[in-house]
């Protein structure tokens, strides 16, 4: 494969957590938190937390939905947050609308436990984001393979799952690179359709190696 | 006198060690995290070069810190007798106690502050002060020069309003503080950062010992390794609840033929620690299976072994600060029950890594459930593992302080 002129630039992005002055004892302060807290804290609490949490490989999709569970005990309100898959959304200005939605909807359906004080309080957190580049880059295939095994479990999420909000499309940066700069739709369509809440990162990084080596044969 | 020091760390561990352990691009990222930050000074200032906790997280901390070519210093206050007895008293009236003193002892407070910052050189770029003790040297600040942060390792979630509003006023001249929960922050305006606290996986309290070791420290105590054990680590403590351990232990034992291991210290600070004692050997009566063990303060092989030999980990405590006794026993890959307070609910994510329980009923069903389930509990406990290698290892601690340094240094270049 000939080298290309947009070489795939590997970052790796690390995480600072900010506590913010926002806490819920209760599912309607819940809601309300929901409506007022920043964009950062939606990203925490969704996006990011896959990434601390990515070695669950069942029943666990977000800290909003396991708070609902296991603070509130309200398991069919946290199956309808669990629910959520952060793949469909480019906007965290959407994916807060939908949670709103359901949290509200609940809460109008159960009066009696949105008042209800929950076993633990969920406190409202802000992930503060610092990207860097790691000092390599790749311009074939063959050297995105391998640039691919030197990162970090934060690396693949940053380019793989949070890749997302920046592009605004439903896609992530591997894919993207590899459609528009490789011309390589097919790679690029598989390696989208990975299952990022059935997989741990481990596991995405070797789906991911095992679809490349597949493609470097043909 | 006061005499202030600058410590020195021994036996460095090479941040390659890590490696088979964290993974070698974790340790990479560590690096390319370090490499702008070369060239800029890093203090850290606490109150002990020795013993507790945060003595025990920055005598790991640095050296790694330092073999990523950052300039770090480590410096130690100390003062006289009463400088300690009043820091006592604040951090047992920060826990929510009472608070007796008379009002100039917080002038013996600041001026040994000052006596301090007298000796010390406070011009480093980034400057890390831990606890409450050096908190007042913020004002050997210039012209809000550097970057000024306030590590708090202690449990601020029901501080005693007369020390903390004693301590606020310096509290808020820092640019960040770091707090080890959600639940410890306070209203101040500053940004709060939350930092877990972390163990080290290559420490002799963690590391993985020969099996013929650990049956030789069962056979010490009396301790059937045929049989199901369940273990408290703690101190000797009320907040820790070691009586209500022994009668979630009664409950189990009707169902399980197991034993209950109780093994800690009392702390010399700590004058309640003989009473309850007394008590916990009241509870367990002449049962054999109750193994009370009263260890030296520094027993790390034993501990080891004594986790590494358990079939569940108990932490059944009702007041916690972070009770990383829970992030140990994952480590080690054992099944926890442990209360939902202070920081165990961030370690312990229920029914994911271990089991919550919120009374002595509970922790007696949840103990019972992972009895009889063998294989869900090794899946919680495997799970736990990951979940400590991702967020309460040494290495992580060192890529939050990485990264908070990043972005401070990002901001303040804006």
């Amino acid at each position: 494969m000939q080298g290309i002129e947009s070489p795939f630039q590997f970052l790796t992005a690390s995480y600072l957590i900010r506590v913010q002055n926002l806490r819920a004892t209760t599912l309607a302060e819940f809601a309300a938190g929901l409506e007022t807290c920043s964009d950062a804290c939606i990203f925490f609490h969704t996006f990011q937390s896959l990434s601390r949490h990515h070695f669950l490989t069942e029943g666990f999709s977000n800290d909003f939905a396991q708070w609902a569970l296991a603070a509130c005990n309200r398991p069919e309100l946290a199956e309808q947050l669990a629910s959520f898959d952060i793949r469909e959304y480019t906007s965290l200005a959407k994916l807060r609308a939908d949670m709103r939605r359901v949290v509200n909807d609940y809460c109008e359906l159960h009066p009696q436990f949105a008042a209800q004080q929950t076993f633990e309080a969920f406190g409202f957190c802000e992930a503060i984001e610092v990207a860097i580049p790691l000092g390599f880059d790749a311009r074939t295939l063959r050297e995105f393979n391998e640039g691919l095994q030197k990162l970090s479990r934060a690396s693949l999420h940053y380019h793989f799952i949070a890749s997302r909000l920046r592009l605004h499309l439903q896609t992530n940066d591997f894919s993207n690179w590899f459609e528009n700069t490789l011309g390589l739709p097919n790679l690029a369509h598989r390696a989208d359709h990975i299952d990022i809440y059935t997989s741990t990162l481990e596991g995405v990084r070797l789906i991911l190696t095992q679809l490349i080596e597949k493609e470097l044969c043909t | 006198m006061t005499t202030t020091t600058t410590t020195t760390t021994s036996r460095p561990i090479p941040l390659d060690d890590y490696a088979p352990i964290i993974g070698q691009p974790e340790v990479d990222e560590l690096r390319a995290l370090a490499g702008s930050l070369r060239g800029h000074s890093i203090q850290m200032v606490n109150s002990t070069a020795v013993g507790g906790g945060v003595a025990e997280i920055l005598t790991r901390l640095i050296p790694i810190l330092k073999e990523l070519d950052l300039s770090v210093r480590w410096d130690v206050i100390t003062g006289g007798n009463d400088f300690y007895g009043i820091t006592k008293a604040f951090h047992n009236a920060l826990h929510g106690g009472p608070y007796l003193l008379p009002p100039e002892s917080f002038e013996t407070f600041l001026a040994y502050n000052r006596q301090n910052l007298s000796r010390l050189s406070m011009d480093s770029e980034f400057t890390v002060i831990h606890d409450p003790q050096p908190v007042a040297l913020i004002q050997g600040r210039s012209n809000h020069s550097g970057h000024w942060v306030w590590r708090c390792h202690i449990d601020l979630s029901h501080p005693n309003p007369a020390v903390w509003g004693l301590l606020e006023p310096w509290v808020k001249q820092y640019d960040a503080a770091i707090f080890s929960s959600p639940e410890f922050i306070q209203r101040l305006p500053l940004p709060q950062y939350l930092f877990f606290p972390c163990i080290d996986p290559l420490s002799e309290k963690n590391l993985e010992i020969p099996p013929e070791t650990v049956r030789g420290i069962l056979d010490l105590y009396g301790i059937d390794p045929k049989r199901p054990i369940l273990t408290q680590i703690s101190r000797f403590d009320r907040l820790k609840d070691p009586v209500g351990v022994i009668q979630a232990y009664r409950i189990v034992k009707r169902y399980f033929d197991c034993q209950l291991v109780l093994a800690g210290g009392s702390a010399d600070d700590d004058p309640e620690g003989e009473a309850v004692l007394s008590e916990v050997k009241e509870a367990a009566g002449d049962d054999p299976d109750v193994h009370i063990l009263n260890l030296p303060p520094w027993s790390p092989t034993e501990i080891n072994a004594l986790q590494q030999a358990s079939t569940i980990i108990i932490q059944k405590s009702l007041r916690e600060g972070f009770g990383l006794t829970v992030a140990e026993a994952l480590w080690k890959k054992k099944p926890v029950v442990a209360s939902a307070v202070g920081g165990i609910p961030l370690q312990i994510i229920h029914k994911h890594t271990g089991l919550l329980a919120h009374s002595v009923a509970g922790a007696a069903y949840q103990i019972r459930f992972l009895l009889s389930n063998p294989a869900l509990a090794a899946k919680l406990a495997q799970q736990g593992h990951e979940h400590v290698r991702e967020h309460f290892l040494i290495t992580t601690n060192a890529k939050r302080y990485l990264t908070l340094f990043q972005y401070l240094l990002a901001t303040s270049e804006k």
